[in-house]
């Protein structure tokens, strides 16, 4: 149906406006490729999750249309979502079912034969072999997040959604997902993971999403985002301290620290002169002396800040 | 057709019973047990007989459908609303199952557990009153529609209710006065004659008379009747089933 350069997954023109009038989707347009991982970021009421839950059939369009592997996910359901994993935000399980059971249950109501051999390779990649007897109440939360991911992966899905995969939980099981993550990539899955945690999106994905009051407002290649939005600081340690900026450097916009031992500049990396070279000229001039520099590049976490406080953007676009 | 997913549905359904094996059979067998010995045994014993059958026997069918309706209404309005409850309704909701395979998954274990109940109070009965089967097809052909239809009914409510009071008004409030007043302990020929025009209004009733036909070939109304009613009946409620999947009713938005 489709050929390895088609987008395994489409997304056009979808709207979601819900009964009580609150429109949470405005025309949505992305292709994702397959294999790769996309982070969708986006303040809590942003439209991540109804995104999500239209595409894996739990949530009705109000229009659109969303293909996955070329295929319509209302007219085709059963394909669609039989390629589609989907983990919740909600840590929503049987508390009195086993892990082995609740595994199997989730396998065979997408449609796939017993495989005890599958079950117990998602179980052991995931550290839950020697718990599949278990009760699910008896497991830690980092467990049953994984037990969550486990029951996602056990009809082998093609495509997985981890929807805020690492909210609540601590920094060691952070790492053990992003691994996790990583190692799911490495197999061939694509991956797309809604979070707020900037730093999940910017260690993980291959391309960011940034949603805001239904809006796709910008999606772009995680380096080229930083390249393109992140803004760039010099920062000079003093010799002697600075009571004021001289005129002669006005035009450079600097700041000066509370305790005049610090010069900084803030420079934008796309620009044809950055004035580096200029500020260190004029510096000498002004007899200003430094003894040490220092370069900062802003975290995606401040580019995010920027884009949903200044939405809509110019910039980027949906793709 | 999700061959798989209809019986990973139905396994589910089965597990969780076998988990409650108390409650779901012994209770229900305890509590007819006693119905035999207080009708039965201590006021039966002062009943003449109705229609040529002695009491405890006569009141046999109407016992095993009073389990049969309040059983198959619980299995299938609890087995549907507690994944709603716990959030777990998101794993069958995004599985590509359709309507059918989800209803034949949920309410197909519902009516084998009520089943399995109305065999066993059946076999229960048997040691307390001589019992005949005259029409055994007959019988069969109740006892599995009456399981499938109710448990069909409990699926709805299951779906309708958000909060465990309206899970337990329906069956309650309205199932239980009907089981009551359908004939189960009495012929309505015991009745003054408004009571039985009023008891002809419902629906219970055309289910015990057909039933109670089966083993003694008494009834109070045609059991010809009596198997329309219950086809309608089942009717009815796929008709809202398959309305609910359509619409998203309660499970999507």
């Amino acid at each position: 149906m489709t050929n390895s350069e088609d987008p395994i997954l489409s997304i056009q023109n979808l709207h979601k406006t819900y009964s009580d009038g609150f429109e949470a989707l405005k025309d949505i347009n992305l292709d994702i490729s397959k294999g790769e991982i996309i982070a969708l970021l986006g303040p809590n009421g942003a439209g991540k999750t109804t995104l999500i839950s239209i595409i894996c059939g739990i949530v009705r369009p109000t229009s659109g249309k969303v293909t996955v592997c070329g295929y319509d996910i209302i007219r085709d359901f059963r394909k669609t979502r039989s390629i589609i994993g989907l983990v919740p935000q909600e840590l929503t399980t049987d508390s009195f079912e086993t892990v082995w059971s609740t595994i199997t249950f989730s396998r065979g109501l997408y449609g796939k034969p017993p495989n005890t051999q599958h079950i117990e390779k998602v179980l052991r990649e995931l550290s839950l072999w020697d718990r599949k007897d278990s009760m699910i109440m008896t497991l830690s939360g980092g467990m049953k997040r994984r037990l969550m991911i486990a029951k996602a992966l056990s009809h082998e899905p093609e495509v997985l959604f981890l929807d805020e995969p690492t909210a609540g939980v601590d920094v060691s099981l952070r790492q053990d997902m992003w691994e996790i993550v990583s190692e799911l990539k490495q197999s061939g899955v694509t991956i797309i993971l809604t979070t707020h945690y900037i730093d999940e999106a910017e260690e993980i994905a291959d391309r960011v999403g940034i949603i805001n009051d239904g809006e796709l407002i910008l999606v772009e290649e995680k380096h080229t985002l930083m390249r393109k939005l992140g803004k760039k600081q010099l920062i000079l340690e003093l010799s002697q301290p600075l009571a004021l900026i001289p005129g002669s450097l006005a035009s450079f916009e600097l700041e000066l620290s509370a305790d005049g031992n610090q010069l900084v500049y803030t420079f934008d990396t796309q620009a044809e002169r950055t004035g580096i070279t200029s500020l260190l000229d004029d510096l000498k001039e002004s007899g200003i002396a430094f003894r040490d520099l220092d370069t900062t590049q802003s975290t995606l976490e401040e580019i995010f800040v920027n884009l949903v406080s200044d939405a809509p953007v110019g910039q980027g676009g949906p793709q | 057709m999700n061959l798989h997913g209809v019986l990973a549905i139905y396994k589910f359904e089965m597990a969780r019973t076998s988990r409650t094996l108390v409650q779901s059979i012994v209770a229900p067998v305890i509590t007819t047990s006693l119905y035999f010995i207080v009708f039965g045994a201590a006021i039966g014993s002062r009943i003449q007989q109705v229609e040529g059958v002695s009491y405890g026997a006569f009141i046999v069918p109407g016992l095993i459908m009073l389990n049969l309706l309040t059983h198959s209404i619980s299995n299938a309005s609890f087995g549907i609303y507690f994944p709603k409850f716990v959030g777990t309704i998101y794993e069958v909701l995004s599985a590509p199952v359709s309507t059918m395979e989800v209803v034949l998954g949920y309410v197909g274990s519902a009516a084998t557990k009520s089943l399995i109940l109305g065999i066993i109070i059946l076999f229960t009965a048997a040691f307390f009153v001589d019992l005949q089967i005259a029409h055994p097809f007959v019988m069969l052909f109740f006892l599995v529609s009456t399981a499938a239809s109710f448990s069909l009914l409990g699926f709805i409510i299951g779906i309708w209710a958000d909060n465990f009071e309206k899970l337990s008004v329906v069956p309650m409030l309205l199932v239980t006065p009907l089981i009551f007043l359908g004939g189960s302990f009495y012929s309505i020929d015991m009745l003054p004659p408004l009571w039985q025009t009023i008891s002809l209004f419902n629906p219970v009733l055309y289910l015990v008379s057909g039933f109670r036909w089966s083993f003694y070939e008494i009834a109070d109304v045609n059991v010809g009747v009596s198997m329309l009613c219950i086809i309608l009946f089942m009717a009815a409620c796929l008709s809202v089933v398959f309305w609910i999947f359509k619409t998203g009713y309660k499970l999507r938005t």
